[in-house]
């Protein structure tokens, strides 16, 4: 039996329980005992609470206890923000609403009854009156002198200004043969919308004074420590598990009020405390995505070459931060040159409050802002020299050998080829021939839309110095009595697969069946320390941890074959369950090997009985994945439909541990970028009410409303881990949305359109039409 | 999304059915595939006290050939009616219809008297049948009754059937000679509702003039409607390209139409126009025609 395995299309191990419908989520557990809590949300905007009446509700029979934000403010502390830059303004940010709301959705009263339909009945008979006060709705108008404030206690709206300001702005601006592209460009707020909405089950020992909390998270390890703070209860009686979590991209790396008030109730009460979230809410009260309105210069030489970029970055953060709301809107600047080397850079990043749910990582969390405008950007260059998009890509990017590559914005790029993938992308799409055809469909009144991204993320998240709450991972391995093999990670995977990527770091490095090898993640009193899983960091940040770890076993094994066999430890090799000099001539069976650890008869002198080694990863810079996508859509010239025909990827993630899983993440966020270009918006109205709070009105997308994916990769291996992997989670994301929006004003170019806000609905496609062709 | 209390009640017969709604009335509610009441008892948008579930009566799921007529029972899902052989050769639009709802698990267990009963104006099934011209079967206690489809859809999610009535049945013609029929449909891309859904059926003379005419709309106004002004103007004409949009551009005529996030007004009436044309060249290009 080979034991290589890295590279492999090999299924993942979490499936079967997964697909069968034998997996344990948050809502599938049920502990003796256990009480329901239910939320009555704020349902205005922006208003003061004059009086809360929850007599009725207290009444109900079942009901146990009914929870105000008067009751909880001085118990509980306040929900955190991580993020730290300069001047940022940090509202007080309640676990229940104190005298005034300030989005509709915010948590006001808590109900706990025996049952949930206790709890849900409870719900509609609390009373509050509210004086209603004029919201914050727009993020432009919140930063006149005359908007009304979402905070009181702060002088305007105005959250943080970050700037970012490289070369040399003096020369650029006196150069009168640049020609400057300019266009505004509106991101649209959305909503991350996991299958699995949020939920927690708090339970709190009387007997042990020990706090167990069941939360659908991302950040297990993270959110035990800020738990304790929050709870004020020592964080060495805290154990939080993450068990099965249906879907996050960025939701649930967050710490919520909900959260919170659990740990208080089931406190008080001294029973377990479940809370499990509606959509309605989910929609409402976990974290939005995106959101910010981009005003676009680019200064370019008359060849095509891109030497300035300059954007002003309003950001709607909604009301209150989340754990890294503020941050996010960063990663925009830091990433928005894109594959280019654009040697003058100005940004500035407004962060703005508004009477909103707070915005935070959504998959792709800031990237894909930066993508978007400078792929935008880029065939707005083409389309004002009347050159080929492909062209002025081509002319932009930096060659292989220039990386490592210091970019103005404060990063440096580890490896690509830029031109490698998008050659690839146009010869798997036949580029000239759609162009071809394209011109032949105009003839006839038909309107083909070609579309191209060439995208660079951040990923691998990334070096302590950068990250608001370190950046390394822990990784453990110990090899049992019997030889089956145990990994510990402190990433806390909810989807991606990592079960079988790290089973197979660690079998291929011990030379022992794949199927040998367990996984564990997501219990803080299963493992000992994390950071979690988000910005596709799990496998090149946590799985570069289980390898050394392996190493570190194999090491500890080689030396103790080595003492046995009467060889050097250097001189063998693990391979098909055994650990043997490359000749063969001596070998010892690999559990032979874990017996010597074990017994602890003949250990060499100075090592330890067992076998256990862990190891804390910390990366000395990101990764930057690349890729480049062609979208070939089809505009119905009567009504506006857009339809997507074709869809090519070429991706780079480094070097690739699965094929099978990095399939899986392209797709999903393919459907996801995709998702936001064509059909996804997250309105609120002037009141500050959401229009689009129910899947009936949210426009997510459906796998029928895809074409089949034709996806390839290209493998550029990053020096910064050992691996060599850069990290798929979000890259389908980042690079698809411009694609799409490229390729439908592609498709109407020759009619006079230069630009179309998202989502693109057909009704804005079809009045375009009638104003620049007059058909209708 | 959690409903109120209800209490629930499985009979296994139509005429046990038929007792308990006589029973409770307005308090009552019949449940049938649940895919329109639950999610509305889930936002608590209703709460009936009772929960009559006639899933389990038998006698309400069948499709059957009747001499020129197609009668289904009111609990056939749309599946059934999607995968009918009867149907393919009979009436076609039904099949073609019941492909445009929801999605595989919707079809399963979605039924066709449950959405015409439910009557949302945007609903695909309603045009349809306004399209055949086919009639509802509606029994009580006291008896039953054939409703034709143009006076059952009264407003939004209102129907003439009364308290005490279940809808049993639908009856439609089948396919005759030189016939075609087809349903388009633009569709919200959240919910998968129409926007506008246009079913056609056309029946043409010896000449190759229209005979027959049937056209069916939903989710342009408050209640689906058969459109009599493009009937009209198709009516003893020969279908040529130019009638059949001088036709069509009567789609929304008469009626006041929807606007929500997705369609303005003034959008919606264009759709309902080229929805409505493509549905009636569709249908007489099937009929034979040009």
């Amino acid at each position: 039996m080979s034991t290589k395995l890295l590279g492999e299309r090999i299924k993942r191990k979490e499936d079967p329980r997964l697909i069968q419908g034998r997996a344990h989520y948050v809502d599938d557990l049920k502990l003796d005992g256990m009480l329901y809590m239910s939320f009555v949300r704020s349902v205005y905007a922006y208003a003061r609470i004059k009086s809360i009446d929850a007599a009725a509700a207290k009444s109900l029979p079942g009901v146990l206890e009914v929870i105000t934000g008067a009751d909880i403010k001085d118990q509980l502390g306040l929900i955190p923000c991580a993020a730290g830059m300069e001047g940022l303004k940090i509202p007080k940010h309640y676990c229940l609403a104190v005298d005034t709301v300030r989005y509709v959705g915010e948590p006001v009263v808590a109900i706990v009854a025996k049952d949930r339909y206790t709890a849900r009945d409870a719900v509609d008979k609390v009373e509050i009156t509210y004086d209603p006060l004029t919201p914050v709705t727009d993020p432009e108008s919140a930063l006149g002198k005359d908007s009304p404030r979402v905070h009181e206690e702060f002088s305007d709206n105005l959250a943080f200004v970050a700037k970012l300001e490289a070369g040399d702005w003096k020369a650029l601006e006196a150069d009168s043969t640049l020609k400057i592209v300019k266009q505004r460009l509106i991101n649209q707020r959305l909503a991350p919308a996991s299958i699995e909405t949020r939920g927690v089950i708090a339970s709190y020992s009387l007997g042990e004074e020990t706090l167990t909390v069941w939360s659908s998270t991302q950040i297990p390890h993270l959110l035990k420590t800020q738990l304790a703070i929050l709870t004020r209860t020592d964080e060495s009686r805290v154990r939080v598990i993450a068990p099965e979590v249906g879907g996050a991209f960025g939701s649930k790396l967050n710490v919520y009020a909900e959260e919170g008030v659990a740990c208080y109730a089931s406190h008080r009460l001294g029973k377990p405390v479940k809370w499990i979230e509606g959509r309605r809410e989910n929609l409402l009260g976990t974290i939005h995505g995106r959101d910010q309105i981009n005003d676009l210069e680019l200064y370019v030489k008359p060849d095509g070459k891109v030497v300035g970029l300059k954007c002003n970055i309003i950001a709607d953060l909604g009301a209150y931060h989340q754990l890294l709301t503020p941050a996010i809107p960063t990663l925009t600047a830091l990433m928005i040159v894109g594959c280019y080397n654009i040697p003058n850079v100005w940004v500035e990043t407004k962060g703005v409050f508004t009477n909103k749910m707070a915005t935070d990582a959504y998959r792709g969390a800031g990237r894909p802002e930066a993508t978007y405008i400078i792929e935008r950007g880029m065939d707005l260059v083409a389309r004002e020299l009347n050159m080929d998009p492909v062209d002025v890509r081509m002319k932009n990017f930096p060659e292989p050998k220039d990386f490592p590559l210091a970019l103005p914005t404060g990063v440096t790029y580890d490896t690509a080829n830029y031109q490698k993938t998008l050659k690839k992308v146009l010869k798997l799409a036949h580029y000239p021939t759609l162009r071809k055809e394209q011109e032949r469909l105009r003839k006839k009144g038909k309107y083909l839309g070609i579309g191209l991204s060439t995208y660079v993320e951040i990923c691998a998240m990334g070096p302590s110095s950068r990250m608001p709450a370190g950046g390394w991972e822990f990784g453990m391995v110990r090899v049992e009595p019997t030889g089956k093999v145990t990994v510990y990670s402190g990433t806390s995977p909810h989807g991606q697969g990592e079960e079988t990527s790290f089973a197979q770091i660690t079998a291929e490095g011990l030379g022992i069946p794949f199927d040998d090898v367990t996984v564990y993640h997501g219990d803080t009193s299963v493992v000992q320390h994390g950071i979690g899983t988000f910005g596709s960091r799990t496998t090149a940040v946590g799985g570069t941890a289980v390898f050394r770890a392996t190493e570190r076993i194999r090491k500890k094994m080689a030396r103790l074959a080595a003492h046995r066999l009467g060889v050097k430890p250097g001189d063998l090799e693990f391979r098909d369950g055994k650990v043997e000099t490359s000749d063969g001539s001596k070998s010892m069976a690999f559990g032979d090997v874990v017996g010597e650890a074990y017994y602890a008869r003949q250990l060499p002198p100075g090592v330890e009985p067992g076998l256990t080694e862990q190891y804390v990863f910390e990366p000395a810079n990101y990764t930057f994945p690349f890729g480049a996508h062609v979208a070939v859509t089809e505009v119905d010239a009567e009504t506006g439909e857009i339809a997507l025909r074709n869809y090519y990827a070429v991706d780079d993630c480094g070097r690739i541990l699965n094929p099978l899983l990095v399939d899986g993440q392209i797709h999903g966020g393919l459907a996801q970028g995709i998702g936001q270009a064509l059909w996804e918006e997250l309105v609120y109205d002037e009141n500050g009410q959401v229009v689009t709070g129910s899947l009936m009105d949210y426009a997510l997308p459906k796998a029928h409303q895809f074409p089949w994916f034709d996806t390839q990769t290209t493998e550029t291996r990053t020096p910064v881990n050992p691996l060599g992997v850069k990290g798929v989670g979000e890259a389908g994301t980042i690079g698809s949305t411009p694609a799409i929006v490229n390729s439908v004003v592609d498709a109407l170019q020759h009619l006079g359109v230069r630009h179309i806000d998202m989502p693109l609905k057909p009704e804005k496609i079809w009045k375009i039409l009638k104003t620049v062709d007059g058909r209708q | 999304m959690i409903p109120e209390s209800f209490e629930y009640h499985a009979p296994q017969t139509l005429a046990e059915a038929s007792r308990l709604i006589a029973q409770f009335g307005q308090e009552g509610k019949i449940l049938a595939g649940g895919h329109s009441l639950l999610p509305l008892m889930k936002l608590r948008l209703a709460s009936p006290r009772h929960l009559v579930d006639i899933g389990r009566v038998a006698e309400l799921k069948y499709i059957r050939e009747d001499a020129d007529k197609i009668q289904i029972g009111a609990l056939t899902t749309h599946y059934q009616i999607e995968s009918s052989e009867l149907l393919k050769q009979k009436c076609p639009l039904l099949p073609e219809t019941a492909r445009e709802i929801g999605d595989v698990q919707v079809r399963n267990k979605g039924t066709l008297g449950g959405s015409l009963a439910h009557a949302d104006p945007a609903a695909d099934w309603p045009a349809a049948i306004l399209a055949l011209g086919g009639e509802v079967e509606a029994r009580s206690e006291s008896g039953s009754r054939w409703i034709p489809a143009q006076e059952f859809f009264v407003e939004m999610l209102t129907t003439t059937l009364q308290a005490d009535e279940i809808l049993t049945a639908i009856r439609v013609p089948a396919l005759p000679a030189h016939a075609g029929e087809a349903y388009v449909k633009f569709a919200q891309p959240a919910s998968g509702f129409a926007i506008v859904g246009a079913a056609a059926r056309v029946v043409l003379d010896d000449a190759g003039a229209v005979a027959e005419v049937g056209v069916g709309i939903t989710g342009v106004a408050a209640k689906p409607y058969r459109a009599a002004a493009v009937e009209g103007v198709l009516r003893g004409h020969s279908p040529t390209a130019k009638r059949i949009a001088e036709a069509a551009a009567h789609a929304a005529e008469g009626v006041e139409v929807n606007a929500d996030l997705y369609a303005s007004a003034e959008y919606r009436t264009h759709l309902a126009a080229v929805y409505t044309r493509r549905a009636l060249e569709k249908a007489v290009e099937r009929a034979g025609g040009k």
